[in-house]
């Protein structure tokens, strides 16, 4: 399947690298190593899923039919679907003008971009409190207009965009800065348009690290916990998402419904991984041929 | 620096809506909580990051970042080690399942982490014997934050690993320099910076976490409760002030820790050239 | 006319990469633009595309000002060093691109793909992506894209840079076909002499952003206005000689002083070509030992050392030098025959002198 590994194979049955090592101290280091990931990751994923069926399959299936687990399967699909393309706009518009044009403070601006990352979520949350909510000048302003932001789904969506920021930028600001502008001079020489230089030559050029960033970004939307429970209220059936469904159902001591719920996370993530390892495989296979 | 007029249109446009879309999201929040810090009195700021409640908070936050930082560091350098230069069955699913802690839900995590090492849990039950306990306990912690921040050493020095230069090693060898020495005395010293990096990210991700710790932890305070479940507390009590000092506390601590992983990427470039 | 430049200059920042530069360049001809790297020549090609936009002076094409106009409307070819392939579209799509742009109905489309295929020899590669392809089909490909709407003018820059030396030579001569079948204005811009000589009906030569000369191959070889001019074109023997009592002269080479005095400094060029070499030691005035000689094809090069360490180029045939019976390490006799003046306490002359 991998070309590398089997030369690899085939060289080690021959002769043995000098720098190789002995082979039974690297078994002993496999080993450990083996020891401390199924620990710290393979036994919860498989826990997940474990908890979520010890009930049996019924329950399982009971407990995501129930209207909470519904509504917030439904309040995260909503919040996802607003926040990532959102970003994902974004994301291009900055990788756009970072990556093609020269301009003073840069550094500055690829800075602030990559800022809410390290931001706890949290603080984040708090942030959106104090601008937002009833005990600031334009939350009462808001609230004199009938616009509620905090303790409502435009909070939860600001706050999965602020934390959810930098991924689809990061991600296409380097692929757009390697490919550089020649490829879209020459569209412009053919006599394309901005718009069509971008849509038929730039769009192309970066479609898949465009898919990289935005599964990374979904993963992190839907999953987001810290901070948008600061900004949520909690209301069930209204403003719960399911990693706050999760927490209640948790405090409940509804521990099959936390696990179903969970279980679906659990899904979505292996899906995402699935997807990032299958893309960087591929971006692999194409930086060894070329 | 050469100033050109590209002719590839839209710079105006994107550049516009970055700076528009930056500022309504992050600029001008920040600014609030910054604004909000200068409206309180010293005496203020003191009572709520220096009470005892708070102290307390910052010691496990930071001594169980640190714990939890330092653990990844150890299995870090052994698992990316052994991801690069060693082959063994199931070692493309393992390499990938690495990335398994960012794509989980945090909130998940915690879930599932909490049942492991409750008292019946798999993993408890064996460690209970043994007078550990897993959960509700400053352990649980740093177990939770163990998960939450272990790709960040390894993912930092694969790459690098890999880039080594396997003629040191040989040069070592030859030298009449054993495996282990080879290893401690010249490899490791190379991937230091590295390392350091590794660890600087991993423990910037820990002292902000907040998802995966309320699950295992049971936030009893002064024992087991950290800064940022302090700053929700804190909000649910209505006390703006008293939320906003202690997340003025973290963000600091937040920027310098950037300030220092900025300059310890670019040490690391120059060191590895 | 099909493209004038008046006054063209462009700064990058305080640095003038392109000064007060004018030329014109007739309808169908194929003009190359040389220069050492920095001189200026790829910016005014992206000049002329619209790529870049002057800080002063015009450019017409066509007669019209295009100053103002953007690049997308100017209706050029343009062909980048590194091609610039659509990485993502075959090299069908890659070439149809300009015409779906300007909107050509698709059985047109398919129609001119399908002669530019036979005019550059690419059938079979409709369905390939760009790195599957060599750097001489690469080349092709980016040429016929450049084509296929019809350009004003066709520009490339250092469109033989990519390819490895072997197949330059028969790509010089592709590109002198491909003009001739075609027969659209051709800028392209090198930094090989050699090139620019030989596929080139005229020569615009830049250096550190002005244009130092424009004429045909012949013409810049052999009338060069300046030092410049004459040592990046083609190989010459410089020397720089001093007045001493009224002779201008440097080691054992002595010339007339030119009106000059004791003192005054005097530089003089003249090509391998015009140093006649003898294998009798006392047929010449000057005496050296051959050095080296040279293997350069059907012409030899020769390298003479003067007993006072000068080392002077000579050139001949294979025949003559076999006639002559010269030998490397050997004592031989020469003269010059003929020279140039470059360059007179500063002032810039260039009449070629008869020596003999």
């Amino acid at each position: 399947m991998d070309g590398t590994i089997k030369t690899y194979k085939e060289k080690s049955a021959g002769q043995r690298r000098v720098t190789e090592g002995s082979p039974v101290v690297k078994w002993i280091l496999i080993l450990i190593c083996l020891v401390f990931l199924s620990t710290f990751l393979l036994l919860p994923l498989i826990n997940v899923f474990a908890q979520a069926f010890a009930k049996g399959i019924g329950l399982y299936f009971k407990s995501l039919a129930l209207p909470e687990s519904l509504s917030a399967i439904k309040m995260t699909l909503i919040v996802a679907a607003i926040s990532v393309p959102l970003n994902v706009l974004f994301g291009i518009a900055a990788a756009w003008s970072i990556a093609k044009f020269r301009f003073p403070g840069k550094t500055i601006l690829l800075t602030f971009i990559d800022l809410p990352f390290s931001i706890s979520p949290v603080v984040a949350g708090l942030m959106y409190v104090l601008l937002y909510g009833l005990q600031g000048h334009l939350g009462q302003w808001l609230d004199e207009h009938d616009i509620q932001i905090i303790f409502n789904l435009p909070g939860m969506v600001l706050v999965t965009i602020f934390v959810t920021f930098p991924f689809v930028a990061r991600e296409l600001i380097p692929i757009m800065q390697s490919v550089g502008v020649e490829q879209e001079h020459a569209a412009l020489t053919l006599g394309a348009s901005g718009w069509q230089t971008f849509w038929y030559v730039t769009l192309p050029s970066v479609k898949w690290g465009l898919l990289y960033g935005i599964i990374l970004c979904n993963a992190r939307a839907m999953g987001e916990f810290g901070a948008v429970s600061v900004v949520s209220g909690h209301i069930t059936g209204r403003t719960d998402t399911m990693p706050l469904m999760v927490e209640k159902f948790y405090n409940d001591f509804n521990s099959v419904a936390a696990f179903s719920l969970s279980s679906l996370l659990a899904l979505l993530a292996l899906i995402t991984l699935f997807i990032k390892t299958w893309l960087e495989w591929r971006q692999y296979r194409i930086e060894r041929k070329a | 620096m050469f100033k050109r007029k590209n002719p590839l249109p839209g710079f105006g446009l994107s550049l516009g809506f970055t700076m528009m879309y930056l500022s309504v999201i992050v600029l001008l929040p920040l600014c609030v909580l910054v604004f909000k810090t200068f409206e309180m009195s010293w005496e203020e700021f003191w009572r709520w990051t220096i009470n005892e409640r708070a102290i307390a908070s910052y010691k496990l936050t930071f001594g169980a970042s640190f714990c939890a930082a330092l653990l990844n560091s150890v299995f870090g350098i052994l698992t990316a080690w052994v991801l690069v230069r060693h082959d063994f069955p199931g070692k493309r699913l393992i390499d990938a399942l690495v990335d398994f802690p960012f794509a989980l839900p945090t909130a998940v995590a915690g879930l599932t982490l909490a049942e492991l090492f409750s008292a019946n849990g798999w993993l408890g039950k064996m460690l209970e014997p043994m007078g550990i306990q897993g959960v509700y306990s400053p352990i649980g912690v740093v177990i939770a934050l163990t998960f939450v921040g272990m790709p960040f050493v390894i993912r930092t020095l694969q790459p690098v690993i890999e880039s080594l230069d396997l003629e040191i090693e040989e040069a070592a060898l030859i030298l009449g320099a054993s495996r282990t020495r080879t290893f401690f005395s010249v490899i490791l010293p190379m991937l230091l910076p590295t390392i350091i990096t590794g660890f600087a990210l991993a423990f910037a991700r820990a002292i902000g976490e907040y998802g995966s710790i309320v699950f295992i932890s049971g936030n009893i305070p002064y024992k087991t409760e950290i800064a940022p479940v302090l700053i929700v507390m804190r909000l649910e009590e209505y006390n703006y002030v008293g939320a906003t000092a202690i997340a003025l506390v973290l963000l600091v601590v937040s920027f310098l820790l950037l300030a220092l992983i900025n300059w310890l990427q670019s040490w690391s470039e120059r060191f590895l050239e | 006319m099909s493209i004038e430049l008046k006054k063209v200059t462009k700064y990058f920042g305080d640095f003038p990469a392109v000064y007060d530069v004018s030329f014109a360049v007739n309808e169908g001809e194929l003009v190359a633009l040389l220069g050492p790297s920095g001189s200026g020549k790829t910016t005014v090609l992206r000049l002329i595309a619209g790529l870049e936009t002057p800080d002063r002076g015009e450019i017409y094409i066509r007669g019209k000002k295009v100053n103002n106009i953007p690049v997308q409307q100017r209706n050029i070819g343009f062909v980048f060093q590194s091609y610039a392939l659509f990485k993502s579209m075959t090299v069908f799509e890659n070439i149809a691109f300009g015409l779906k742009i300007k909107k050509w109905k698709k059985t047109e489309i398919e129609q001119r793909v399908k002669e530019l295929f036979e005019l550059l020899d690419l059938k079979g590669l409709e369905e390939r992506f760009p790195h599957q392809l060599s750097g001489g089909q690469r080349q092709r490909v980016a040429i016929a894209r450049a084509l296929a709407p019809k350009p004003n003018v066709l520009l490339l820059d250092e469109p033989f840079g990519a390819v490895d030396a072997k197949i330059r030579q028969e790509l010089r001569e592709w590109l002198v076909h491909l003009h001739h079948d075609v027969n659209v204005t051709t800028i392209f811009v090198t930094h090989d002499q050699e090139e620019a000589m030989e596929v080139a009906s005229r020569i615009v030569i830049f250096s550190k952003g002005c244009l130092e000369q424009i004429g045909t191959p012949r013409d810049v070889y052999e009338n060069p206005v300046n030092e410049f001019v004459a040592r990046f074109v083609g190989v010459m023997n410089v020397l720089e000689l001093v007045v001493t009592n009224g002779v201008a002269r440097i080691g054992e080479l002595e010339f007339p002083p030119h009106g000059l005095i004791d003192g005054q400094k005097l530089r003089i060029g003249f090509r391998p070509y015009a140093v006649n070499v003898s294998s009798d030691p006392n047929r010449y005035r000057y005496k050296a030992i051959l050095r080296h000689t040279y293997f350069l094809g059907i012409m030899l090069r020769l390298e003479l050392e003067l007993p006072s360490g000068i080392v002077i180029k000579a050139r001949m045939s294979k025949e003559e030098y076999n006639s002559l019976g010269l030998q490397d390490g050997k004592e031989v006799s020469f003269e010059i025959k003929q020279y140039r003046i470059l360059s007179k306490e500063g002032n810039q002359l260039s009449e070629e002198i008869p020596a003999v």
